[in-house]
């Protein structure tokens, strides 16, 4: 009985959702589905073709600047360790959403963009209104290969931002001890490195092992509100709590039209370990993040 | 029991072939991404190096056909596995050093870490043929029989590999392992032929 309940709750939420949101535009790509949605104002793009999956990327299209989704405005919880990045560098574009409001944010920065898909660049500009500043330049590569290369140029970045996780499936070698190192080699000395992954899943202990494995301790950032929890790497001198809110509180009115709600961040960031030390460390070697997830 | 040993050997080779084939992916990946591109380098070494293999490996068994000749084939796979796991990172970053485009870069690294084992391992099916068939007209029997034990044992050495080995194991570990069972089978074989 209660098994039938809940398919037809199930069922019911699939109907609506089909009917709801109006398909706009669909497109495959060499390495995903990318489907176009919108219900009411909110247009999203979605990495497959399963209704009942999470929206990857949103934009409301009456506040385009407002950040939709929590996880997305909590990356910018990296500003805090370095509130004046002059270099930036984005490992997954999504929507754009993030790049656009960095480059509006600042205005003088470099910003670097390293998207694995041409055809999410693509779907991003003609239906999510992504422009690319003449401060930012967009790399249609996978980001392993891209940061290996970029190792042996001189450029490094204050601020790094991986985002390259869509839920569906992960790319395995953007998850292991070798990549972070080699991410890590790329940030300037006070540079920070921010991370959008996961907080559910036996992969929570592995990936919590690999990162500890790298830079010692890290902050977490959790939600209630999101599956996905952020990591913060600053690479610099420990910043005390007190120059965490004075920073936060500079950033307040440039953040404000974003949504971005940054005098809260502070008091959520912990560097308690909550997760199992005796996880198998994620390398080059072993590196089943996508086994891992499903158990 | 030579019959039943001779299927042993070709499943086993089966096995091990998908399984390499499988972690080639995972081995380019740290340096040439894993793109729809790197796939294809992999699948086309693989593809070419076993067409070579089965070209070599029906000429040689026009020559004293035996099954220790045949096990040694095996010994011989698995010596040119294992520099995987010794030089595997070297080559690899040489190649990434040397070619800027990833599509060939990994086409090159492929066909570096993995043609010649995959060649000698392709020269197991002709070879297997010829020592079990007697009669041309039992030919294309023996052969269709060999070819199902072989895939059978490809089949499953892509679904260990995938679904559990990779999560137990290190590559290197699962590389070191597929080689030591090439030199056991071939041991087995050895001694099985000398009896025979």
């Amino acid at each position: 009985m209660r098994r039938a309940v809940r398919w037809l709750c199930t069922l019911l939420i699939l109907v609506t959702h089909t009917t709801m949101a109006r398909e706009i535009h669909s497109q495959a790509s060499l390495y995903q589905n990318i489907l176009v949605t919108q219900v009411g104002s909110l247009r999203c793009m979605q990495f497959t073709v399963r209704r009942d999956q999470r929206n990857q990327s949103c934009v409301d299209m009456r506040r385009p600047r407002e950040l939709v989704f929590a996880y997305t405005r909590m990356m910018l919880a990296g500003l805090l360790f370095n509130p004046a990045p002059q270099r930036i560098l984005m490992v997954g574009l999504g929507g754009g959403s993030l790049p656009s409001t960095l480059a509006s944010l600042y205005p003088e920065a470099w910003i670097d963009v390293v998207e694995i898909d041409p055809a999410v660049v693509t779907v991003a500009r003609d239906y999510f209104g992504f422009l690319p500043s003449a401060h930012m330049q967009i790399f249609e590569q996978d980001a392993r290969v891209w940061g290996k290369r970029a190792a042996s140029r001189p450029t490094r970045y204050d601020l790094i931002v991986l985002d390259a996780f869509n839920g569906d499936y992960i790319p395995e070698h953007l998850m292991t001890r070798e990549y972070l190192q080699e991410t890590a080699n790329l940030l300037t000395n006070d540079g920070v490195l921010v991370s959008n992954t996961f907080a559910i899943s036996a992969l929570y202990h592995n990936e919590s092992v690999t990162y500890a494995a790298v830079f010692g301790s890290f902050y977490n950032f959790k939600s209630p509100d999101t599956a996905n929890r952020i990591v913060i790497i600053p690479r610099g001198a420990p910043v005390e709590r007190m120059q965490l809110e004075a920073n936060a509180g500079k950033l307040r009115a440039a953040l404000k039209p974003y949504g971005v709600p940054i005098t809260s961040y502070p008091a959520r960031l912990v560097t308690q370990v909550d997760w199992d030390t005796h996880a198998r460390v994620l390398t080059d070697q072993y590196a089943p993040a996508n086994l891992l997830q499903g158990q | 029991m030579r019959r039943v040993l001779i299927n042993v050997l070709a499943f086993t080779g089966g096995f091990v072939i998908m399984s390499l084939e499988l972690l080639g992916g995972r081995v380019l990946a740290p340096y040439f991404g894993s793109s729809i591109y790197v796939w294809g380098s992999i699948i086309t070494v693989f593809m070419l190096s076993l067409a070579i293999g089965y070209l070599c490996g029906g000429r040689l068994s026009m020559r004293q056909p035996s099954l220790q000749r045949f096990a040694l084939l095996f010994l011989v796979g698995a010596v040119l596995t294992y520099p995987l796991v010794l030089y595997g990172d070297a080559i690899m970053r040489l190649v990434f050093d040397a070619i800027e485009d990833p599509r060939y870069g990994s086409l090159v690294a492929a066909s570096a870490l993995f043609a010649l084992p995959t060649i000698v391992l392709g020269m197991i099916s002709p070879y297997s043929v010829r020592l079990l068939v007697t009669e041309a007209g039992h030919a294309g029997n023996v052969a269709g029989s060999l070819y199902f034990i072989s895939t059978l044992g490809s089949a499953l050495g892509t679904l260990l590999t995938s679904f559990y080995l990779v999560l137990w194991f290190e590559i290197d570990t699962i590389v070191t392992l597929l080689a030591g069972t090439l030199v056991v089978i071939a041991i087995v074989g050895l001694v099985g032929g000398r009896r025979a």
